[in-house]
């Protein structure tokens, strides 16, 4: 073994790169071979250099108001392609339920009806809104990106841990996470076949195009963001420019004559499609939250009126609550007829009175989750809870069970990770992100690889102290088309100005 | 077509990074000139420096460190070199899906360096700072140059440069002027004009001359007179007016007007005229801002909500 996997160490938890002490898997053997040879000062060179251009691009996240470069750490994260194929198909099939049953609800609500859902989860859901009534998709797709965390337990089996359906961002750091490998470690992506990332926006404008309102030819797609200080910023920009877009804040747009305006200095310009990226409770001050500063007063009527489509649709948070999340499987034979290819996490419902008591006894061991939260907000982790956050715990989930869901603790799957010098196991999820153009679901290959950087830390989430990896989907051994044969030559360079030493006879020369 | 937001954005952009460009030659120049002068008083010229800069309120005693540090480092004013910078790399963080990547990389990561620069110029001097922030300068007006394409976003960047330029050539005159011992020749390396001045004229800086050349010449792209010729063209380009007549836009008259003034001004008066010239000017800028502001940054802001449809 060479210097930098000295002394890793394999946990309970299943390993991505070894199936055994110094046994790598058949997909990592490639990159274990290349980074034995690395020693430490090389990847700490390598880093420092990623961190400088990461810094200069902007590339960062805001935390607590300051702007941060998100770590990236250089160790790739590999994906055979059967097994990825099996998540792609997991996470289609998981889209699909999803967007029949938003559709349903906004419809007949057959599911309800059937009892396949409970009336009073749908109605109590925080995310459920009475404005998303009415307004009909001109292409029937309400969740044009979607981002569905999938984890490994330490079975090795791919679990959903829970569905993201209104804004999920991280999309820009997959981006930029494979250009900066291509300029840093070139010679380890030089020697795998990786699938590319780099056709996302085409796919994203292709499929915010496609879901333009009926009538409309050439439609104008403009990204709206909350402004420099959102935490995403960076990601609403470089998705704007790489698709060619304007990026619209809430200052930018009004709405009139029964239309969304953007305000240009050639006068109003309307705009066809929002992708916005501000949250359901800021983006219409007249029919939520009445002190946002962020949204355009009057955008959901303009969208009612078949005027604008709204990507990702209003009221999708009622399909991504953690609750509803103990239903996908059930949806999933529901509306497709068929069983689902990637299990859920085990949860416990807390509303049903026996799985609370289970639960009230073994909070030390459970993972306990707010229903409508993100971001890794007000997750409580049992075995890492003290004694008094557990008492308070307990007291909420009496006074709230509808706000909780318990789930048991993930082992999630561990990757060698660079801590100082050396590579480490740390926790890494995965996040892969699916675009809807109506006609298909397409899925990025690979998605953000989170890493908790903390040692033995569960929680990846960049606001608590996570980075993030490239992640590798290995392409099927086959070239999918033949090259096409060479052109013939260019003309040889010209030179002049100063006397040629010894140029080539064939080459003009000043005389 | 461009939103009015970034519109403002890229011309505040422009004009800052010019600024510290200008306040970094500025205060190049003027440093090396105190130095070298036996006879120089040093209160008297970092007065006269600050006050270029539209400072007054320093308290005294000012000497070559206290005006250095406020000319150069303090953060908070954009008249100073740092904070010029920090506002341009703020209005471009913005809009950085306008700009070309190289741009704002170049912006942003310049940005990143103010601090250890600030460190660095306590303990060998800001010289190598203050080249430093001629060249990114340089590097940022060639990248807009070779990446960005000559639309509106173009437009406005050049725009808020050529009349920042306008407006601290003016200022650097009004040293000249004013100052104690006006010394032409630094007034001229102040513009970067010294050399060029030298191969146009080939004798020694006089007053007038070098008046002639800052404001006048037609080649050199610092003078007064090009830079008013670059603004209008890229006001005429932002809004094509059709019309056989006159000028329909005030900021592209006022520009005009200024202009024909200055270029129909016996060459022999300026020296006399200098204060008349110079107030003209900066006062016009002044006003072809606001202008510019009205039309195209705040044009068609009158809030109205959508009522409950039907």
């Amino acid at each position: 073994m060479g210097d930098l996997f000295d002394g890793y160490q394999l946990g309970a938890a299943w390993d991505e790169y070894f199936a055994d002490v110094d046994v790598p898997r058949e997909a990592t053997r490639g990159v274990f071979d290349v980074l034995s040879g690395f020693s430490g000062d090389d990847l700490a060179d390598r880093s420092a250099a990623l961190t400088r251009a990461f810094r200069d691009q902007g590339i960062t996240f805001s935390l607590s108001g300051e702007e941060r470069p998100f770590p990236l750490d250089l160790v790739p994260r590999l994906i055979a392609a059967e097994e990825w194929r099996l998540i792609e198909r997991g996470v289609v099939q998981r889209l699909l339920a999803l967007e029949a049953l938003l559709a349903d609800l906004a419809g007949e609500q057959q599911v309800l009806k059937d009892r396949v859902l409970p009336r009073k989860l749908v109605l109590s859901s925080a995310g459920y809104t009475r404005a998303a009534h009415g307004i009909t998709p001109a292409n029937g797709v309400r969740i044009h990106v979607s981002g569905i965390d999938v984890v490994r337990d330490a079975g090795g089996v791919l679990r959903v841990l829970e569905d993201n359906l209104r804004t999920p961002s991280g999309v820009s750091y997959v981006l930029e996470n494979r250009r900066a490998m291509s300029r840093v470690l070139p010679d380890l992506l030089s020697t795998h076949r990786v699938r590319p990332v780099g056709e996302y926006p085409a796919r994203l404008l292709g499929a915010l195009r496609a879901a333009a309102p009926a009538g409309v030819n050439d439609p104008t797609v403009a990204v709206l963001t909350p402004g420099v200080y959102n935490s995403a910023y960076f990601e609403h920009s470089l998705l704007a420019r790489t698709m060619g877009v304007q990026l619209v804040e809430g200052r930018d747009l009004e709405c009139r004559d029964g239309s969304l305006w953007m305000r240009t200095t050639a006068g109003r310009q309307r705009v066809d499609v929002l992708y916005r990226r501000v949250d359901d409770d800021f983006l219409d001050p007249l029919h939520f939250r009445g002190d946002s500063v962020v949204g355009c007063p009057g955008v959901l009527n303009v969208a009612r009126a078949g005027r604008v489509t709204i990507a990702n649709a209003v009221g999708n948070g009622v399909a991504d609550d953690k609750l509803l999340y103990t239903y996908v499987p059930a949806l999933i034979r529901y509306y497709l007829g068929e069983e689902p290819v990637l299990p859920n996490v085990d949860t416990f419902r807390l509303e049903e009175p026996e799985a609370l008591d289970y639960v009230l006894q073994r909070l030390s061991e459970l993972v306990l989750k707010p229903v409508d939260g993100s971001g890794g907000a007000g997750i409580i982790i049992g075995p890492q809870a003290t004694e008094a956050q557990l008492a308070a715990l307990a007291l909420s989930l009496r006074a709230d069970p509808r706000g909780w869901i318990a789930q048991r603790v993930v082992q999630l799957s561990t990757c060698p990770t660079q801590i100082e010098d050396r590579l480490s196991p740390r926790h890494v999820d995965l996040r892969p992100f699916a675009v809807n153009d109506g006609q298909r679901v397409w899925v990025l290959p690979g998605g953000l690889t989170r890493v908790a950087l903390p040692e033995g830390s569960l929680v990846v989430n960049s606001s608590q102290g996570g980075g993030s990896k490239d992640t590798w989907v290995l392409a099927d051994e086959e070239v999918p088309s033949e090259l096409p044969p060479p052109g013939p030559g260019a003309p040889p360079l010209v030179s002049g100005g100063l006397p040629q030493a010894a140029g080539p006879v064939h080459q003009d020369q000043q005389q | 077509m461009m939103l009015s937001r970034v519109a403002e954005a890229l011309y505040w952009t422009g004009r800052y990074v010019e600024r510290a460009e200008d306040t970094s030659r500025l205060l190049d120049v003027q440093m090396h000139a105190l130095l070298e002068d036996p006879w120089g008083d040093e209160e008297t010229a970092c007065v006269g420096l600050l006050r270029t800069m539209g400072i007054d309120d320093v308290e005294p005693p000012v000497d070559l460190a206290a005006t250095t540090q406020r000319l150069a480092f303090s953060a908070a004013d954009t008249s100073s070199i740092a904070g010029a910078w920090t506002a341009a790399r703020d209005n471009a963080r913005g809009v950085r899906e306008i700009l070309s990547s190289e741009v704002w990389e170049c912006l942003n990561g310049t940005f990143h360096e103010l601090a250890g620069f600030e460190r660095s110029s306590a303990r060998v001097g800001p010289g190598r700072f203050l080249r430093h922030v001629r060249e990114r300068s340089a590097t940022v007006s060639g990248l807009v140059e070779g990446t960005m394409p000559k639309d509106d976003a173009w437009r406005f960047l050049v725009l808020g440069r050529s009349i920042e330029r306008v407006d601290m050539t003016a200022r650097l005159l009004w040293v000249g002027l004013h100052g104690t011992s006006p010394s032409w020749v630094a007034l001229l390396k102040c513009c970067s004009a010294h050399e060029a001045y030298l191969r146009t004229y080939r004798v020694a800086p006089e007053p007038g001359r070098v008046l002639e050349f800052l404001l006048l010449d037609r080649l050199f792209p610092r003078s007064v007179f090009a830079s008013l010729v670059q603004a209008e063209l890229c006001l005429e380009a932002v809004e094509p007016t059709s019309g056989r007549v006159g000028v329909q836009d005030e900021a592209r008259r006022q520009l005009g007007r200024l202009r024909t003034d200055l270029e129909f001004h016996r060459p022999a008066d300026l020296v006399a005229d200098l204060a008349e010239v110079l107030s003209d000017l900066q006062t016009t800028c002044a006003e072809v801002g606001r202008l510019v502001a009205a039309k195209h940054f705040r044009a068609d802001r009158g809030d109205s909500w959508e009522v409950e449809a039907g």
